[in-house]
C-alpha cells in the first residue's frame, strides 16, 4: 500500500527550523498571499511540512485559513510567493494538476457527489489510476472489468478505514453528517496524496466521535505515511494530533511552533480572548 | 464463489433493453398483421429518431448537467451529411440497409466533429450562458444549411454557400439545395433501423455513464470544484460526454431524414431542440428509460389529440404546464402521494 | 450616407429588441428563470392593438394602453398561475413550463385570431423625416422606436434606483429570503416585475409590428429569441446590459443583413454573441461572480 518514496516515517517537528531534521519538506511555502480588491486575504506566509507530519492551522473565524487551502490547492491562484511541493513549483499548475502532484483535500461546506453512490465516489477519485479508456468502457473490454474490480476492491478497503463498507451502496447525499465528513475524507486519500489537507474535520461531531477521528487521522498517517495539514476549531484534537500549529489571525502568521509553545503565546492569546486588561 | 450481484442501476438498464425489444416485438407483429394504422405505422420511425435524440440530450442535460439549447443542430449535421452520403454511396451499395447504416455512420461522425469543436468553446461558460450558446450554435446551423449548397457529378463532390455555384457537370445531380433542403431522398430509414439504434444509443450510453468516465462526468455535474480538487479533466469529460451526445444526435438526424422525399434545414431549429428538452424533462433527469417513455408519448400524443383537432397544441400545452406543476409543486406532490404510500416510505428511507 | 441611413434603422430595431430584453432581463434578475413565453406576450399585445384600432376604430393610443393593460394582467396572471407555484421546483421544471406557456399563448392565439397574416394599421404617423435634402429619409416610426427605448430606459434606472418598490425589486434579485425578513413582499414584487415586463412586451409589439406590419401568431418568437439573446449579450440581470445589448444586436443585424448577406443575418448575429460571451463570459455589463469555496 505505501510506496518506496514515502519511507520517512519519523514525525518531523519542520516548522520551528532548528529542530528540523527533514531536508527535504513534502511542502514550502514562502512568502505565500493573496489580494482580494486591495484586502490581503493571507499575506507573508511561510510554512513548511515534513513528509509525515500532522500539522495544524488554526486561528479565529475569517482569519483565513480555508484561503490558504484554496491557495494550497490553486482553487484560487496566489498574488505572491511561491508553493514547492516535493520541491516542485506549482506556479503554473491549476487545481486538477495539483491534485496530480500530490495534494488531496476536503471541503468545509462538504461537497460530495450527492447523486453518486459512497462506492462510486471513492472511485471516482481513483480516475488518475485507471487507465482504460472511453471505447474500452463502452465495448466493456478485457482492461474495463480487470481495472474496475482491482478499483471496487480498492475502495471498499479504503472505506474500511472508517468501518463504512457497508455503506457502499448508499447514495452519498444521503448519508448522515458525520459519515459525510468521513467519506470526504476517504475520497481525497483515494487519489493517493503525500500531503492531505482537512478543513474543519471533526465540525458538527460529538467528544467520541471526535476521539474516534483523531485515532483514525493518526492511523491514516501511520498507514500511508503522508502528511496531514489540518484546519480546526476544536483545540482538543488539535493540541492532541499536530505535531506542528501554524497560527493565522487577519491573513498574518501569528505563531508557529509545537503544540505547547503555542498555547503559552501571548499573541495567541489576545487573538483568542482579546487583550487583557491593565489591571 | 462469487454469485452475481445486480444493483438497483444494472437492473433498471437491463429493464430498459427489454421494454425496447418488447416494443420492437408487438409493433412489428402488429405492423406484420395489419394491425397498426397507417398514420402510426408512419411514425414509427420518427419516433426512434426522437427517442434516441432524447437519450442523448440526457447524456447532455441529465447525466454531464449542462442545459443545451441546440440539440436540434447535430440532429440537422448528421441529416444533412448522412444523407448525402447515402445518396453519394447510392451507385456502389446495392443494398439499402447498408447505405442507411452509412448514412448513420457518417452522419454521427460528421455531428460528432461538430459537437467536438462547439464544445470546445461552449463548455467554458456556465448555466443559462452555456444555453444561449447553444441555441446561438442551433440557429447557425440552420442559418448554414439553409444557405448550402451541394451537388455531385462525374468529378465528385461540389460544395458552395449562399447561392448555387456548383456547376455541375453534365448528369450531375444537386443534393443539398440551399433553402430547399434535400429532395428526392431514397427512404431508406426502417423501423428495424431504427430500433437497432435505439439499442445500440442504450448500450453506449449505459456503459459510458458506468465507466470511468460516466463516473467523472456525473462527478463534474454534483460539484465541479470537488471533482478539480480530486484530479479530474473537467474540460475533457464535458467534451466527451457533449460529442458522444453530439454523434448519437447525428445518427437519429440521419435516420429521421431517409423516412421523408425532402428534408429542409428549418425542420431541425430551435422548437425541436424543445421539444426533445421537453422529452427529456418530463422522462427525467438521467432517466433513459424515461426518456424513452415521454419521447414516445409525446410524439404520439398530438396525433391521439386528433379529436380535439385545432385544439390539440393547445391542449398539448396545458397537459405540458399541468404534468410539471404536478411532478414539482410540493401542494400537488402531497396530494398525490396519499395515493401511492408505498413508494413514499421506500424513498424516504433511501 | 447608406451608412448613417443603416446605423439609424440598426438603432431603431435594437430600441425594440432593447424594450423586449429590458422585460426579460427584470424577469430573469428576479425569478432567475427564462421567460420563453415573453416572445408570445409580444405577440398579444400586438393583437389587441390591432383588433382596438382596426376592428374598433379606436385611437391609436387608446389601441396601445389597452394593450399594454391586457399584457400587464396577462404577466401577472401567467406569474400566479404557473410560476408561482414552482418557486421552489428545479430551474429546468420552470423552463419548461415558461415554453408551455409560449405553446399555450401561440395556439390559443391560432384559435383565437387564425393563422391568417394580419396587416398592421400604422399607430404612429405613416411620415418621413428628410435630412439633408433628401439623402436620408428617416420614418417617423423610426423615430419612436428610438426615443420610447431611452425614456423606458430612464425610467426603469429612475424607478429601481430611486423608488420603494424599486429597491425592493433589486434586493429580491439579490436575496429572496433576506428580503421577506426585512418585510418585503416577495410575492408582490415578483408581479410587480412581471407586470412591468409584460407591459414594455405591449409597447414592444406595438413598435415591432408598426415597423415590420405583418402580424401572425408566430410573430413575437423569434424577437423574444433574439431579445433575450440581446438580454445576455448584455449581462442578463442588467437594466443597462439589456438597453446595450438590444441596440448593438439590432446594429449588428441591419449592419450584416446591408454589407454581408441577408440570408446569413442571423447566423452573423448568433456568432457575435458567442464571440463576445467567450471573451466576456458573463457579458458585457454583466458581474463575473466567483464560487465560494
Amino acid at each position: 500500500m505505501s510506496s518506496d518514496s514515502k519511507l520517512i516515517s519519523i514525525p518531523s517537528k519542520s516548522m520551528i527550523p532548528e529542530r528540523d531534521i527533514d531536508k527535504t519538506p513534502i511542502l514550502e511555502c514562502v512568502n505565500l498571499g493573496i489580494n482580494f480588491g486591495g484586502l490581503k486575504a493571507v499575506d507573508n506566509f511561510d510554512l513548511s511540512i515534513g513528509r509525515t507530519e500532522i500539522a495544524g492551522l488554526i486561528g479565529p473565524n475569517g482569519a483565513g485559513k480555508t484561503t490558504v487551502f484554496n491557495l494550497l490547492t490553486k482553487v484560487y491562484q496566489p498574488t505572491t510567493g511561491t508553493i514547492l511541493l516535493d520541491g516542485k513549483d506549482t506556479h503554473s499548475m491549476n487545481t486538477m494538476q495539483v491534485n496530480r502532484a500530490g495534494i488531496a483535500r476536503t471541503f468545509q461546506n462538504i461537497r460530495l457527489f450527492n447523486a453518486l453512490s459512497v462506492e462510486d465516489n471513492v472511485k471516482t477519485a481513483m480516475n488518475n489510476q485507471m487507465k482504460y479508456n472511453m471505447w474500452s468502457g463502452i465495448f466493456r473490454l478485457p482492461r474495463y472489468w480487470k481495472e474496475e474490480r482491482i478499483a471496487h476492491e480498492r475502495a471498499l478497503e479504503l472505506l474500511s478505514i472508517f468501518n463504512m463498507e457497508g455503506m457502499a451502496n448508499m447514495k452519498a447525499g444521503s448519508l448522515p453528517y458525520g459519515a459525510q465528513r468521513r467519506l470526504e475524507i476517504v475520497r481525497a486519500l483515494a487519489t493517493n496524496p503525500s500531503l492531505l489537507l482537512l478543513d474543519e474535520p471533526a465540525a458538527g461531531m460529538n467528544p467520541s466521535e471526535t476521539a474516534e477521528l483523531m485515532e483514525n487521522i493518526r492511523k491514516i498517517r501511520d498507514t500511508f505515511q503522508i502528511a496531514i495539514l489540518l484546519i480546526e476549531h476544536d483545540m482538543n484534537l488539535v493540541m492532541n494530533i499536530c505535531e506542528g500549529i501554524c497560527v493565522l489571525n487577519f491573513g498574518r502568521i501569528i505563531a508557529k511552533g509545537t503544540p505547547e509553545d503555542v498555547q503559552k503565546n501571548p499573541a495567541v492569546i489576545e487573538a483568542y480572548l482579546g487583550k487583557k486588561k491593565e489591571a | 464463489m462469487k454469485s452475481i450481484r445486480l444493483n438497483k442501476t444494472t437492473r433498471k438498464n437491463y429493464l430498459t433493453y427489454g421494454l425496447v425489444i418488447v416494443a420492437y416485438v408487438i409493433l412489428q407483429l402488429m405492423s406484420s398483421s395489419g394491425a397498426t394504422t397507417s398514420t402510426l405505422q408512419g411514425m414509427l420511425v420518427p419516433i426512434c429518431a426522437y427517442v434516441v435524440m432524447a437519450i442523448s440530450l440526457n447524456l447532455t442535460v441529465g447525466i454531464l448537467g449542462e442545459l443545451s439549447l441546440g440539440h436540434a443542430g447535430f440532429m440537422s449535421v448528421g441529416a444533412f451529411t448522412g444523407v448525402t452520403a447515402a445518396i453519394a454511396a447510392g451507385n456502389a451499395i446495392p443494398s439499402a440497409a447498408i447505405r442507411l447504416i452509412v448514412g448513420m455512420v457518417v452522419g454521427a461522425l460528421f455531428a460528432a466533429v461538430i459537437g467536438f469543436l462547439i464544445g470546445i468553446p461552449v463548455l467554458r461558460l456556465r448555466g443559462d450562458y452555456l444555453a444561449i450558446v447553444t441555441l446561438a450554435f442551433g440557429e447557425i446551423i440552420k442559418g448554414i444549411f439553409n444557405n448550402l449548397f451541394v451537388g455531385i457529378d462525374s468529378r465528385g463532390l461540389h460544395i458552395s454557400l449562399l447561392s448555387d455555384k456548383t456547376n455541375l457537370a453534365e448528369g450531375g445531380k444537386l443534393i443539398i439545395g440551399g433553402p430547399m433542403g434535400i429532395g428526392s431522398i431514397p427512404k431508406i430509414s426502417t423501423f428495424t433501423g431504427g430500433a437497432i439504434l435505439i439499442m445500440i444509443t442504450l448500450i453506449i450510453v449505459f456503459h459510458l455513464v458506468n465507466s470511468r468516465a460516466g463516473r467523472a462526468i456525473m462527478a463534474v455535474r454534483d460539484n465541479r470544484i470537488a471533482a478539480e480538487s480530486i484530479g479530474i479533466n473537467i474540460t475533457k469529460y464535458k467534451l466527451m460526454a457533449f460529442t458522444v451526445s453530439a454523434a448519437l444526435a447525428g445518427a437519429a438526424g440521419s435516420l429521421f431524414a431517409m423516412n421523408y422525399t425532402t428534408i429542409v434545414a428549418n425542420k431541425f431549429d430551435f422548437n425541436t431542440s424543445i421539444l426533445i428538452l421537453v422529452f427529456v424533462v418530463l422522462g427525467g433527469l438521467g432517466n433513459m428509460l424515461g426518456s424513452i417513455i415521454a419521447a414516445a408519448a409525446l410524439t404520439i400524443l398530438p396525433e391521439a389529440l386528433r379529436q380535439f383537432s385545432d385544439y390539440r397544441m393547445l391542449v398539448y400545452a396545458i397537459v405540458l404546464i399541468l404534468v410539471m406543476l404536478a411532478t414539482n409543486n410540493d401542494t400537488f406532490k402531497a396530494f398525490l402521494a396519499k395515493f401511492k404510500p408505498g413508494k413514499k416510505k421506500k424513498e424516504e428511507v433511501s | 450616407m447608406a451608412f448613417l441611413s443603416f446605423l439609424i434603422s440598426g438603432i431603431s430595431l435594437g430600441s425594440i429588441y432593447a424594450i423586449i430584453a429590458l422585460g426579460y432581463t427584470m424577469v430573469y434578475g428576479i425569478a432567475k428563470m427564462l421567460n420563453f413565453a415573453h416572445g408570445d406576450v409580444i405577440m398579444v399585445g400586438a393583437y389587441i392593438c390591432f383588433y382596438a384600432t382596426s376592428r374598433f376604430q379606436l385611437p391609436p393610443l387608446v389601441g396601445i394602453l389597452l394593450a399594454v393593460v391586457v399584457c400587464t394582467i396577462l404577466g401577472i396572471v401567467i406569474e400566479r398561475l404557473a410560476y408561482k407555484p414552482l418557486r421552489a421546483a428545479p430551474v429546468l421544471a420552470v423552463l419548461i413550463t415558461a415554453i408551455g406557456m409560449s405553446y399555450f399563448l401561440q395556439n390559443a392565439a391560432l384559435l383565437l385570431w387564425s393563422s391568417n397574416p394580419k396587416v398592421f394599421p400604422p399607430v404612429v404617423p405613416t411620415g418621413k423625416i428628410s435630412l439633408f435634402g433628401g439623402q436620408l429619409t428617416i420614418s417617423y416610426v423610426t423615430v419612436v422606436a428610438i426615443l420610447c427605448c431611452i425614456v423606458i430606459m430612464l425610467a426603469l434606472t429612475w424607478f429601481t434606483s430611486k423608488t420603494k418598490m424599486g429597491k425592493a425589486m433589486r434586493a429580491c434579485s439579490e436575496d429572496k429570503g433576506a428580503s421577506q425578513l426585512m418585510g418585503i413582499n416577495v410575492n408582490g414584487t415578483i408581479s410587480l416585475t412581471f407586470a412591468i415586463g409584460s407591459g414594455l412586451a405591449a409597447i414592444a409589439g406595438v413598435l415591432l409590428c408598426s415597423a415590420y406590419p405583418t402580424l401572425v401568431p408566430t410573430t413575437g418568437a423569434m424577437p423574444g429569441i433574439k431579445a433575450f439573446t440581446a438580454a445576455v449579450f448584455g449581462g442578463i440581470g442588467s437594466i443597462p446590459g439589456a438597453f446595450v445589448g438590444g441596440i448593438l444586436l439590432g446594429i449588428i443585424e441591419i449592419f450584416a443583413k446591408a454589407y454581408i448577406s441577408t440570408q446569413l443575418s442571423d447566423p452573423i448575429v448568433f456568432a457575435v454573441l458567442i464571440i463576445v460571451l467567450l471573451v466576456r463570459p458573463a457579458g458585457l455589463l454583466g458581474k463575473q461572480i466567483r464560487e465560494k469555496v
